[in-house]
């Protein structure tokens, strides 16, 4: 749509500009001043420079939950986006069992995240959860919270199933979008199921499970409170992602000078991630 | 190649059709010869798409057979039916090249490299796409992206039929003479069978040889362009097809003579409608309606001025006609009287025409 | 394979539902049968645990300000973000590309980053442990959302209409009141549920801005799972009671869902 140009537009963006700067350019800058400072308490403050940050980057534990973050959020896509795409391509396109689809399978996405952690840790545990009771009962020794494997396990399994509704929904709505003339046309050409699903089906969601996997992108790797209710980040530190490990320093050590040096590494982390992978996005959607 | 026969073909869209407007298509018999150019022509909604997807095999219908030379195909899947449809918006596959998309068919149906590139060229060449073969198919404009479509029918060397759903809809006006007489074209070159779905009469009347026209669901008539002008066979065609429409008013029969608000008419129907109609009316075409001293009385109503023609809106009781005048005749004011060509006036019952 | 299509989806549901069947079952039971016995389901059912937050102030006041906030956060995220998203919509004005993108930075904020600030921030204004505290805070996402929805949507309806009001004399505000706001409803919807969702469901925030006042239901679990002791039945049954009003926005707006995820607008 070709839009006009209009200055006084800008009253209309004030209230936006105003509400979100408040909330989020003065948290910010405050966390600016705390990561080039040193405090013993008292509001009395020392410039320290990069020295935080020298610090932070050169940490193990920040390279430890670095990794384990990155871990995380590539397991969680590699399962969720295949595994989203085949349930949507396998939902039916009308009747009545499409409300009912989109009702159950939107459910996991409204439950407030602490509950989401509380449901699966008693789920999960075994003496009394359903899931960690019948895992044990096939013979397989589990016990998530005292073992760093299966702690992860049930963590990323977690993620799966509070998660892979939104690439469902997202692929859903993207494979309704596709005119049936393509199906139609498809078929007297002769295609397979498969060239079907490559040469149509995969290009016409290009632009939905872009969006799909940056928001997964983006809220896995902010993850904090699911993963903390459930194991604590524990056992020891082995599902420590870097948001636990942030409060942690912050909140429970008062350790400010790092904490927020930790914090603008990892938001320009995700920022740089976003912007990488849309730019190139819209770079190949342009040829 | 083959010749299609729809038997007694009859389609809803619902599972337990009780009434007959429950009936996208309500019973079409119909034979489309072997190399025929034909139009299917109607109103949105008339079924004629339907009916498209019933022959092409997308579709199976609630009852009735579909014959490609005489053997049964009704419920033969599409890719082994032979067709090829050209729909109503371009489909092209966007990640593909457009020599990979003309190759598609062919590559799905295991034919050898060799032989794909042969006939990719060879069509390519009769499409003018000789240049953009390399391009992906997604930056081309839609009547390039309609030819690709059109291009994936013509690949194939066992087509039996190439079926055209509104194809020009999308396409800007200035190319989409070019694009029809290209089909044109290429109908007479290749001799393959064209079906050519549309609800622009212009469109129908210049590509066919054959309109098949449709009207709630049944075919109304299946002619030539002259036919269809002059002797309708039903209201709908006589109204649907030529500009303006056919005037279609009310009629009594008193003892085989038929008047018009009270005026003998004659006619050309030699017939007498049976006695359970329930409408009687005739049809007369404004270019057979003329001035004349021992017609009827009308008023004038309206005179606009075409150019070449003029067309005049007479009024009697409260029924409107209109009549083409040549541009130089002169035209009363005020009141006139008028009359029908007997050769071209036609009584029709119910609709249909009586001969 | 065709004809099995079913079984995908199905399998995938009933795996959605198992833990949440587990939390009702549970919420069923007494304390004393969850830690005794293990079961399918309930062998001595009781209705306590309900009954105990319905009648404990406490519990039931976590859920009045979650909906409090929530509700707040809802109203004044959709209604600063509809004319934003006119604007970005309509108009080019300086900087546009430029505000609209940085918009889009705060929804990538982990707000772990900002718990700290926050807390400082509101408790210098005295806003600390109320409601419009959390409300304002969950705008720092949520605004960002909303615009971004409602701007696809509004992109969606043809500049004509505008053009066309304010010939037949429509004031500015009378336009989009009167005529605009109708036409985007279905925008305005998913917009609104997906602002009740994100702040429903947050609560690294929400539990940092409140201590007593104003505290939500999930942070009431939270703290009764560590300090009396535990008390899985009556954790459970809260839990099962969060999903309620999740389950009734998502029933009103089932039409409008996959609308507003086909925008790719999410």
């Amino acid at each position: 749509m070709l839009k006009t140009a209009n200055q006084k537009a800008w009253y209309f963006v004030v209230p936006v500009v105003v509400l979100v700067a408040f909330n989020a350019l003065i948290p910010l800058m405050t966390v600016v001043n705390y990561s080039v400072q040193e405090t013993f308490g008292d509001n009395v403050f020392f410039w320290e420079g990069v020295k935080w940050f020298e610090e932070v980057l050169n940490s193990d534990r920040f390279h430890d939950s670095f990794l384990r973050q990155l871990a995380f959020t590539g397991m969680i896509l590699v399962i969720e986006v295949p595994l989203g795409i085949g349930v949507a391509l396998s939902m039916p396109r009308k009747g009545p069992w499409v409300s009912v689809c989109l009702v159950l399978m939107a459910l996991p996405l409204l439950i407030p995240w602490n509950v989401v952690g509380a449901m699966w840790n008693i789920f999960a545990l075994p003496d009394i959860g359903l899931l960690g009771r019948s895992i044990n009962a096939l013979g397989i020794d589990y016990n998530f919270t005292q073992q760093p494997e299966s702690a992860w396990m049930t963590t990323v399994l977690m993620d799966v199933w509070h998660w892979t509704s939104l690439v469902v929904l997202l692929a859903y709505a993207g494979l309704c979008s596709i005119p049936d003339a393509y199906y139609q046309a498809a078929k007297i050409d002769g295609a397979s199921a498969w060239s079907v699903f490559w040469r149509i089906q995969l290009p016409k969601l290009k632009r939905v499970l872009t969006i799909a996997i940056l928001l997964r992108f983006m809220d896995s790797f902010m993850i904090y409170t699911e993963p903390f209710v459930l194991t604590g980040g524990g056992p020891g530190n082995t599902t420590t992602f870097l948001s636990i490990d942030l409060v942690k320093i912050a909140l429970g050590q008062f350790d400010l000078g790092p904490a927020a040096a930790m914090s603008l590494i990892y938001f320009l982390v995700v920022l740089l991630v976003c912007w990488v992978f849309y730019t190139l996005m819209m770079r190949h959607e342009g040829q | 190649m083959a010749k299609i026969s729809l038997e007694q073909v009859k389609h809803s869209y619902l599972a337990q059709p009780a009434k007959s407007e429950d009936y996208a298509v309500k019973q079409v018999d119909a034979v489309w010869q072997d190399g025929g150019a034909y139009a299917l022509l109607g109103p949105s909604g008339c079924g004629k798409t339907t009916l498209l997807n019933i022959i092409s095999g997308l579709l199976v219908p609630s009852h009735g057979r579909v014959l490609f030379n005489d053997t049964d195909v009704t419920k033969v899947p599409t890719i082994e039916r032979q067709i090829a449809q050209v729909f109503q918006f371009p489909v092209v596959y966007d990640t593909m090249t457009v020599f990979d998309n003309l190759a598609f068919p062919l590559r799905n149906r295991g034919i050898a490299e060799a032989k794909v590139r042969d006939r990719v060229m060879e069509i390519a060449g009769m499409l003018d796409l000789e240049s953009s073969l390399r391009r992906r198919a997604s930056g081309l404009t839609m009547d390039g992206k309609q030819k690709i479509s059109l291009g994936r029918g013509l690949v194939r060397d066992d087509v039996n039929v190439i079926m055209f759903d509104e194809p020009l809809t999308v396409i800007d006006p200035h190319l989409k003479w070019r694009l029809r007489s290209k089909l044109k074209e290429l109908h007479k070159r290749l001799g393959l069978t064209m079906i050519y779905v549309t609800h622009d009469q212009t469109e129908a009347l210049t590509f066919a040889d054959q309109v098949v026209v449709m009207y709630d669901g049944t075919v109304v008539q299946v002619g030539t362009p002259v036919e269809l002008f002059e002797c309708p066979n039903h209201t709908f065609v006589g109204h649907f097809i030529g500009s303006p429409g056919m005037n279609i008013l009310p009629c009594e029969l008193d003892n085989g003579t038929v008047r018009c608000a009270g005026h003998a008419v004659n006619t050309a129907s030699s017939g007498r409608p049976r006695s359970d109609v329930t409408k009687t009316e005739i049809g007369v075409r404004p270019e057979f309606v003329r001035f004349d001293d021992h017609g009827f009385p009308v008023h004038i109503v309206k005179v606009d001025d075409l150019g070449r023609y003029r067309i005049v809106e007479v009024r009697y009781a409260d029924q409107r006609v209109k009549m083409i005048v040549e541009e130089d005749a002169a035209i009363p004011s005020g009141s006139a009287r008028i009359s029908f060509d007997p050769a071209a006036t036609r009584i029709y019952a119910d609709g249909w025409v009586v001969n | 394979m065709r004809t099995h299509r079913w079984l995908v989806p199905t399998l995938y549901i009933v795996f959605l539902m198992l833990p949440i069947y587990w939390l009702l079952n549970m919420s069923f039971k007494t304390t004393n049968e969850i830690l005794g016995t293990f079961s399918l389901w309930p062998l001595d059912f009781t209705l306590d645990n309900y009954r105990k937050i319905f009648t404990d102030p406490t519990w039931y006041n976590g859920y009045l300000n979650s909906i409090t906030y929530v509700v707040m956060n809802t109203v004044i995220s959709v209604s600063v973000a509809l004319p934003a998203a006119y604007a970005f919509s309509r108009y080019r004005f300086l900087g546009d590309k430029h505000l609209f993108f940085w918009l889009l930075t705060n929804r990538m904020a982990p707000p772990a980053v900002f718990a700290l600030p926050f807390f400082q921030l509101y408790s210098a204004i005295g806003l600390f442990d109320t409601h419009i505290a959390v409300a304002l805070a969950h705008c720092l996402f949520n605004i960002p959302l909303a615009v971004w929805i409602l701007e696809g949507f509004m992109s969606a309806v043809p500049k004509e209409l505008d053009e066309t009001a304010y010939l037949d004399g429509y004031s500015f505000w009378r336009f989009f009141v009167k005529i605009f706001i109708p036409t985007v409803a279905a925008g305005i919807g998913v917009a609104a549920f997906f602002c009740f969702m994100y702040s429903w469901v947050e609560l690294l925030l929400a539990k940092t801005l409140t201590s007593v006042a104003a505290k939500p239901i999930a942070a009431t679990m939270t703290r009764t799972a560590s300090t009396a002791g535990y008390e899985l039945g009556l954790l459970a049954a809260a839990g099962t009671l969060t999903l309620v009003p999740g389950a009734f926005v998502i029933y009103f707006v089932r039409n409008y869902i996959a609308k507003g995820f086909a925008l790719g607008r999410v």
